[in-house]
Order: structure tokens, then C-alpha cells, then sequence
């Protein structure tokens, strides 16, 4: 029964801090996959104390069964069952992906679609179980999610708070006590007290943005929403991660435009076709990237 | 175990959030608000007793009360385990983005029309005091049904809202199911007549129609161990609990067999 809601992604005991393990960090690392190990092996060098590994992905696979033909009734599961017709084909959208990610790491993560970045965060937030291989998440971690997904429509701005906070895993006191400043940060003043069905798509994307990084999370994850809001909002959030980041935030940050994993990332990896295909300093990567596209065209 | 109950705490507040939200926006818009609640029952067993009250069998039992008892057990019923067979799939995009346990989403449906079935429970006493139906101490057994009945529902939102994930149609034959359901839980005619007939057989399956009739006899101030001349003494009783009890664990385990796929289709 205890793995109904077995998720160690979530576990607020645990702190990034209790699990330095150092001597982990060696060459050791290289072997197994030289090119996926984010941390590159020059700059463990110059700098002796390495910080923790917050996110460990061991040969991690997915596998989805597609149905050549969507099966998704009674009937017609049991139509098909009698024909001896329920087909399926296998793929796997990961395969043995191995990937180190320390504290403090702004990690992008490239690919075209389809390429599995998806797939791969959502194997990281725990909701995504893997079919093969391993996820350690030390830490806790909030997902910002496009445009306020999440949100009940009919339910106020307010109300949305403590729904979505409630969502998040976050408490009713600590909601309360950040009430005030999630309302300010949001600039959404009287509207609050209006549903959120009438809100804009920005208002939304304001709230939901302002909710999510009330908390300073210990991994925030960054799915294409950079783009939300006015410019005036997309400064002040952009502050508002850049001051996150220094203090020690994990980012990761999917994206099919180099620009921006340049912009916010210092390391990068390319996935293509459920495999990591580079990984390193997000210039370096950035470049490469950009050859493998103009590549393909 | 230890983070199972680690993970019912972190996330008892997404409950309550849950249940809240249910019963608040049920009633936002309505002009009556939550006496909603207690009129539709109330309207019901009004135009049911014009109708059946002539028609179908006299018993010892106070007509209106009677048709009250199994209306509000059967709507209780029939509403939890529509909204909850519902749950998983209306929470779907939330589900792939970010983790909580799925399973608080069928239960805070089944919790939340719950606590709308008790405040209902009002218009049962009303209707007592205005029928003048004597109580007794065997009132409190009522409490028996009351908990099976709790019970059996998340069990059945369990199950529902599981299969509908990968079954859309589901929802429709659920629709059927809960008519027939409803006709054999004696809710509008007593079961004098047919007894002795050889379909008596239907009232000794039907998990629901047990804990109507042990509710009824708490109510009409007898043990909830009374036969209804159909079945033996206790018959009732024990169907209820084992069958209650049966399909929770069942559901449950259903539940947490298939919850990790639930994101594939959802």
C-alpha cells in the first residue's frame, strides 16, 4: 500500500547537504559514460570541493507500448479482443540515459521534438514512472508550469492560491504567511477576488509564476514558459530567477532554442532520439547544437 | 509504510483543498446555495409518495420516511461514484506535471459528497419530527450503514475512476449500471410482494439495498440485525460488511496496480 504515493522525489527530509558523497565524483563517473557527465573533469581541478549531486539518473529507459489504432473504449477493447487485434508497438522514448546534475547547476536540456526532453523531466518530477533504471532526486521540486495550468477556472485568484500551493505540496500556514507577497508579486491587486476564468493569459501566467517561486525550491524546472506575461513581467521574473539562481537554485530548462539555454544555463546537453547525445558547457554545446540543426535541413 | 503516512500528511492540506472546492463551487452559482441540498431530496420523496403511496403496498412503515431513507443513500451513492469515476481524468493535466498521490483525487470526490449527504441528513430529521416517527436508542446503529456505506463508495470510486482512464465509455455504462442499481434498492415500493416470488434473489446481492434496509430499521427504531422477510436474521449486516469491506481493499489495490500508467493515457 505504501506505493501508492511512493515518490522520493518529494520527500522534504531530504536536503541536499546530508548526501556529499565526494569520493563519488571521481574518475569513476568517466568510465561509465564520458560524455554525459555534466560536470566537466577540467574544472574539478580548479575547484576542489565539488557541491552535491541534487539529481542522479542511472540508465534510465522508457518504453511506451502505442497502440496502432487508439483503443479506448469497452467496446471496442472487447470488439478487438475477440478479433485477437489489440497491437501494439513498442518504442523506447529513453534509452540508457545517464546524467549527473550538481547543486547549483543550470542545466539545459536541447532536442528537437520527440526527442524525449519531456519525457525525461517528467521521469524526473516523479510523476513518469521509468521502465528501466533509477532517479534519485534529493530535494524538493517545483515544476512552472505554461500559463497556469492548474488552475480551477471557476475558483478566484485567491482561492487559486491556496489550490495550486495546496497542489504543490506546500502548507496551508506557509501559504498564508506568503500570501500577501505572492498577491504583490502577481500585480494582479483587486483582481484577485475575481475568477480566474475571466482573468488574461498573462494574469494567469503571473499568478502561476508568482505562486510557484514563492518558495525557493531546491530544483525548479522550466518547460518552454520563459515567454509569459508582458515585457515588463518577463523582466521582473527573469530578475526574480536570476536572484534564485544565486542563491544556489537547480535549474533545468527545456528548450528547442539555444539562445535562451545560453541565456539562463551553464550547462547543456543535446538528447536525440531517447539518448544523450553531448553534454558539457552550454557554449559548447550551444554550438554544437546549432550544427546538428542546420545539419538536418 | 513510514512514507505513506509521510506523504498523508504533506499532502493532508491538498485534501481538505480538494473536498472544499468540490462542495464551494457545487453551490456558487446556484441562488439557494447548500439548502440546495436538502430541497432536491425533499422534493423527491414529496412527488414519490403522491405517486407510489396509493399504488404500491402499505406497510407498517411511515411512507414518506421510508422513501427518504433510500433516496438519500442511494443519491449519496450514485453522486460520489459519478463524480469520483470522473476524477482522474478531469485532474489529467495536472497529473503529468507535477506529483501528488493520485489517489486523493477519487477519494476527496467520494469525501466530499460525503459531507453533502450528511448535512442532507436534515431533511430526514425534519420529516421525522413532522411524521412524528418515534425514535429510539437504536438510532444510533444507523451509524453502521452510515460508515459501510462511506466505505463501500471509495472502494467503487476506486475502481471506476481507475478503468474510466482507460475506458472512456465507461461513464455511460456506469449511467445504466446506477439505474438498475436504483431499481433494485427498493427505494419507492416495499418488498412485500415480491418476497416470496422466485426474483428474490436480487435483494440478497445488491450491497446497497442491505444497507438501506439496515438504515431503515435504525431509523424505525428496530436493530439493524432485523430481517426484511426475505432474508435471516443478520443477513444484512454481514453482506454489507464483508461486501463493503471486500471491494475498498479491492479498490485499492486496483488503484495502485494500475496508477502508474494512468499518465500514459489520461
Amino acid at each position: 500500500m505504501e506505493d501508492i504515493s511512493k515518490n522520493p522525489a518529494l520527500d522534504p527530509k531530504d536536503t541536499p547537504d546530508a548526501l556529499v558523497t565526494p569520493a563519488e565524483g571521481g574518475p569513476a563517473d568517466s568510465t561509465v559514460n564520458a560524455e554525459t557527465v555534466a560536470p566537466a573533469p577540467k574544472k574539478k581541478k580548479k575547484k576542489k570541493k565539488l557541491p552535491p549531486k541534487v539529481i542522479v539518473v542511472e540508465n534510465l529507459g522508457v518504453r511506451f507500448r502505442i497502440q496502432e489504432q487508439k483503443v479506448d473504449s469497452l467496446k471496442e477493447y472487447f470488439v478487438r479482443l475477440v478479433k485477437r487485434r489489440l497491437n501494439y508497438k513498442e518504442f523506447w522514448a529513453l534509452k540508457d540515459v545517464n546524467l549527473k546534475i550538481r547543486k547549483g547547476d543550470r542545466v539545459g536540456i536541447l532536442g528537437l521534438n520527440g526527442a524525449g526532453k519531456s519525457t525525461l523531466l517528467k521521469c524526473i518530477a516523479g510523476v513518469l514512472k521509468p521502465t528501466e533504471g533509477t532517479v534519485t532526486v534529493k530535494g524538493n521540486i517545483v515544476p512552472l508550469l505554461e500559463l497556469g495550468a492548474g488552475f480551477d477556472k471557476d475558483y478566484t485568484g485567491a482561492e487559486n492560491i491556496y489550490f495550486y500551493g495546496s497542489m504543490l505540496g506546500y502548507s496551508k500556514a506557509f501559504i498564508r504567511e506568503r500570501f500577501n507577497e505572492i498577491v504583490e508579486f502577481s500585480e494582479l491587486g483587486s483582481f484577485i477576488n475575481v475568477p480566474v476564468k475571466n482573468y488574461s493569459s498573462g494574469m494567469k501566467a503571473r499568478l502561476g509564476f508568482s505562486i510557484a517561486t514563492v518558495v525557493d525550491p531546491e530544483i525548479l524546472i522550466l518547460d518552454e514558459v520563459l515567454s509569459v506575461g508582458d515585457a515588463k513581467f518577463r523582466k521582473k521574473s527573469s530578475k526574480k530567477l536570476e536572484k534564485m539562481m544565486k542563491k544556489g537554485v537547480t535549474v533545468l530548462f527545456v528548450s528547442h532554442s539555444s539562445d535562451q539555454v545560453l541565456t539562463f544555463c551553464n550547462k547543456a546537453i543535446i538528447l536525440d532520439h531517447g539518448s544523450v547525445v553531448a553534454s558539457g558547457k552550454a557554449e559548447k554545446i550551444c554550438a554544437q547544437y546549432e550544427e546538428m540543426i542546420s545539419d538536418k535541413n | 509504510m513510514k512514507e505513506f503516512i509521510n506523504n498523508l500528511k504533506k499532502f493532508r492540506f491538498l485534501f481538505w483543498e480538494l473536498v472544499k472546492k468540490d462542495i464551494k463551487l457545487k453551490y456558487r452559482s446556484s441562488v439557494l446555495g447548500v439548502f440546495w441540498t436538502l430541497l432536491e431530496p425533499l422534493l423527491t420523496m414529496i412527488v414519490l409518495t403522491l405517486v407510489f403511496s396509493e399504488l404500491l403496498g402499505k406497510g407498517d412503515d411511515n411512507f414518506p420516511v421510508y422513501i427518504l431513507c433510500g433516496r438519500l443513500l442511494y443519491g449519496y451513492f450514485s453522486n460520489a461514484t459519478k463524480v469520483a469515476l470522473k476524477s482522474v481524468r478531469k485532474h489529467g493535466t495536472m497529473i503529468g506535471k507535477v506529483y501528488v498521490p493520485k489517489y486523493m483525487y477519487p477519494l476527496s470526490a467520494v469525501v466530499s459528497n460525503y459531507i453533502m449527504f450528511v448535512i442532507s441528513l436534515v431533511v430526514l430529521v425534519g420529516v421525522m419530527i413532522f411524521e412524528k416517527v418515534k425514535v429510539t436508542f437504536y438510532i444510533f446503529e444507523a451509524l453502521v450503514p452510515m460508515l459501510l456505506i462511506l466505505l463501500m463508495t471509495m472502494g467503487v470510486g476506486l475502481i471506476l475512476s481507475t478503468y474510466n482512464v482507460f475506458f472512456r465509455d465507461l461513464e455511460y455504462l456506469w449511467t445504466v449500471g446506477l439505474m438498475l442499481i436504483m431499481y433494485t434498492c427498493a427505494i419507492f415500493y416495499k418488498v412485500d410482494k415480491i418476497k416470496s416470488s422466485t426474483n428474490a434473489w436480487i435483494f440478497k446481492v445488491n450491497p446497497l439495498y442491505s444497507l438501506i434496509v439496515m438504515f431503515r430499521n435504525a431509523v424505525f427504531g428496530r436493530s439493524i440485525m432485523t430481517s426484511d422477510g426475505i432474508v435471516e436474521y443478520g443477513y444484512h449486516f454481514w453482506y454489507a460488511l464483508i461486501f463493503s469491506v471486500v471491494v475498498f481493499l479491492l479498490g485499492m489495490f486496483v488503484f495502485w496496480r494500475k496508477q502508474d500508467k494512468f499518465i500514459l493515457y489520461v
